[in-house]
């Protein structure tokens, strides 16, 4: 049997068919509207999660640590309070930290946890000092909170008996390769030497300078805090959960919490007011869509009064009329959405090999996802059928005498 | 008329149509108007120009409502029923063939003539396809199904006009000057082939027209002067030639 379609998607289709050059006006911005906003979300998406990529890429995303020392308010009997300096904070240790750490971990959101003992020391060879952070670290643990072993130029990143694991800037400055010892001394006098076990290049350098990887028993004694720790580093499912999950922990434990999106409320400001604007852009396009479609349809139903006229005459309802513009409406939309994906792809693509990093790699990836595709169909369908309600309401009132007789 | 005469298809009592209503420009075209169109029957309806013809043409088409006065459809007092059962009602009784033949510039002759079934059916299936074409064959046009309408002559797209008028066999036809922008010689054609349809399926036509020589070819011949009824002549019962 001949596949047919019902009444008003063969008059709809067929309105469009007849009116070549307003549909294919139409059809233009539709998809260039969808392409707009398509190749926009994505771009963004794209830029955004790579910042937040790049920053976390260093850093836990929540760290616990030993609560800050406070000073106590002076309040003489007189109930003057007296002005104190601010204390000086010395490294202690969390306490009871394996039993916080299992707390943790048990926390959910939380999928990784990783004890450090951390401190200021000297890095010494020869004639030259500089000044690190030594980290005392259990390597398995660590490497599930920063992802180190990305960032090996050579040997691993493994610490074991007196094993390092260094910067590159730092081997620079110390002229040291893998394998050569340095020495580490601390601000109480022990110090003690190492051998170099892998060098890293985590892309900042003040961190490739500073950075000295140890195992945590080493760190323990050389910073004197015997089997502590000095702070726990904690991995989370949903990076934008971290901020609940650090409040959460800073209840439970009391300890000082700090969480990534707190370190870096700058640029997460930053990221909003980006989606602000991109959400605004989509916004004012959306509506210019829709007002393309809504204006071509009204003109289309003013041209097609004649028609409409004849075919109320002929015993088709006012539904019938109404279904007819809002399906003209939805194709425009649904038309405009597919083409505007493709659009947005190829633009994806050429943007991508012209805009490149400062090593050669593009910006971003040529590829979309296929949510905003769906998300792209979806939207100007619906958009193309709201815009196509005020037409359509008017075809669908129009008195079929006054186009009859004119 | 003898005593076994077929029910009347309309019968307008009292009819009154105004415009502008409640406006200091209100005007009144129909002023009362008793008429009833029995089944079969082919009736001619003349009168100088603004004398209401296409008005009243318009009320029987169920396609405006009177100002006042009733319209019963197959004895059914159409006043009582709601806007989307009239808009079916229409589709289903009555075929219109309007001076400007009216055609839907879009579709096909074929389709033209599909498009009452496409209506009331909701979408087209092969007996519609069947139908329309056996009707596009009877006005001589199953050559011509797949042109569009811009592709047709005058006369063409009236007998196109007429088919799709047919196509759901109803018993009423209404044409508003059918032949009025056609030569005299398709003129006739366009007539002859209303009346052979006419005595065919028996459903009952009123034509508006201005030419007195094809009035004079019909069974009952209707004159409107200022929106009353002048005149109604019956002439011969339907003729049953052939
Ligand atoms: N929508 C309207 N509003 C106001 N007046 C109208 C309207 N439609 C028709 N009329 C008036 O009604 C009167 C009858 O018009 P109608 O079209 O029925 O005449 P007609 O007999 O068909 O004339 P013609 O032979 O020229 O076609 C005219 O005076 C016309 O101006
Ligand atoms: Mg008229």
């Amino acid at each position: 049997m001949k596949f047919r379609l019902s009444f008003a998607w063969l008059v709809a289709l067929r309105f469009l068919r007849e009116g070549r050059m307003q549909t294919l006006l139409i059809l233009a911005g539709t998809t260039g509207g969808v392409a707009v906003i398509v190749f926009l979300t994505q771009l963004i998406t794209q830029l955004q999660a790579q910042i937040v990529d790049r920053v976390l890429g260093s850093q836990a995303h929540v760290i616990l640590r030993p609560p800050e020392e406070s000073n106590r308010r002076a309040v003489d009997e007189d109930g003057y309070a007296t002005l104190i300096e601010p204390r000086a904070q010395r490294l202690r240790s969390i306490d009871q930290w394996e039993t916080v750490m299992r707390l943790a971990a048990a926390t959910p959101g939380v999928t990784a946890v990783s004890p450090m003992a951390t401190g200021p020391g000297f890095a010494v060879r020869g004639q030259a000092n500089r000044a690190i952070a030594l980290m005392g670290v259990d390597a398995e643990r660590y490497r599930q909170i920063v992802r180190m072993e990305e960032y090996m130029q050579s040997g691993r990143f493994a610490v074991a008996g007196t094993h390092a694991v260094i910067g590159v800037e730092l081997a620079r400055d110390l002229g040291l390769r893998l394998g050569d010892k340095l020495r580490v001394a601390v601000a109480n006098g022990r110090d003690e030497l190492l051998q170099v076990g892998g060098i890293f290049d985590i892309g900042n350098k003040d961190l490739n300078r500073r950075w000295v990887f140890v195992t945590l028993p080493l760190a323990q004694s050389l910073l004197d805090l015997p089997g502590g720790v000095s702070n726990l580093d904690l991995t989370v499912a949903d990076i934008f959960e971290a901020r609940a999950i650090a409040d959460t922990l800073r209840g439970a434990t009391g300890l000082s919490v700090d969480n990534w999106m707190q370190t870096n409320a700058q640029l997460l400001a930053a990221l909003r007011n980006q989606t602000v604007s991109n959400n605004l852009i989509r916004s004012f396009v959306t509506l210019i869509v829709a007002l393309g479609i809504a204006s071509v349809l009204v003109v289309s139903v003013v041209q097609k009064q004649k028609e409409i006229g004849i075919l109320r005459a002929m015993g088709a309802s006012r539904g019938m009329i109404l279904r007819v513009f809002l399906i003209q409406g939805a194709v425009v939309g649904a038309v405009g959405s597919v083409a505007g994906s493709a659009l947005a792809f190829t633009l994806l693509q050429v943007f991508s090999s012209i805009y490149r990093n400062a090593d050669g790699s593009p910006l971003f990836a040529a590829e979309l996802e296929p949510r905003f595709m769906v998300m792209a169909a979806l939207v100007a369908t619906s958009v193309g059928l709201l815009s196509a309600l005020i037409p359509a309401r008017r075809a669908a009132r129009m008195d079929p005498v006054q186009a009859i007789r004119s | 008329m003898n005593a076994s005469a077929p029910p009347p298809v309309i019968e307008l009592r009292g009819l009154r149509k105004a415009y502008n209503l409640g406006t200091p420009v209100e005007t009144e075209v129909l002023h009362g108007i008793d008429l009833s169109l029995a089944e079969g029957e082919f009736a001619a309806l003349i009168g100088p120009s603004g004398s209401g013809k296409s008005t009243l043409l318009n009320l029987i088409g169920l396609l405006e409502q009177p100002t006042r006065g009733q319209l019963l459809m197959g004895g059914r007092d159409t006043a009582q029923l709601p806007e989307a059962e009239l808009t079916a009602l229409r589709g289903r009784s009555i075929g219109f063939v309007f001076q400007f033949h009216h055609l839907l510039p879009a579709f096909s002759a074929l389709e033209n003539v599909m498009m009452p079934a496409i209506i009331a059916r909701g979408v087209a299936d092969d007996e519609a396809e069947a139908d329309a074409l056996a009707l596009l064959e009877a006005v001589g046009l199953k050559a011509h199904a797949h042109k569009k309408p811009a592709a047709l002559s005058g006369g063409q797209q009236q007998r196109v006009a007429i088919a799709r008028a047919l196509a759901l066999r109803p018993r009423l036809i209404l044409a508003d000057e059918p032949t009025g922008n056609l030569d005299t010689h398709t003129a006739d054609e366009i007539f002859a082939l209303l009346r052979s349809f006419n005595q065919e399926q028996r459903c009952a036509c009123l034509i508006v027209t201005h030419d007195p020589r094809l009035a004079a070819r019909s069974d009952r011949v209707i004159r409107l002067v200022d929106g009353r009824l002048d005149s109604d002549t019956l002439f011969t019962p339907p003729l049953q030639e052939n």
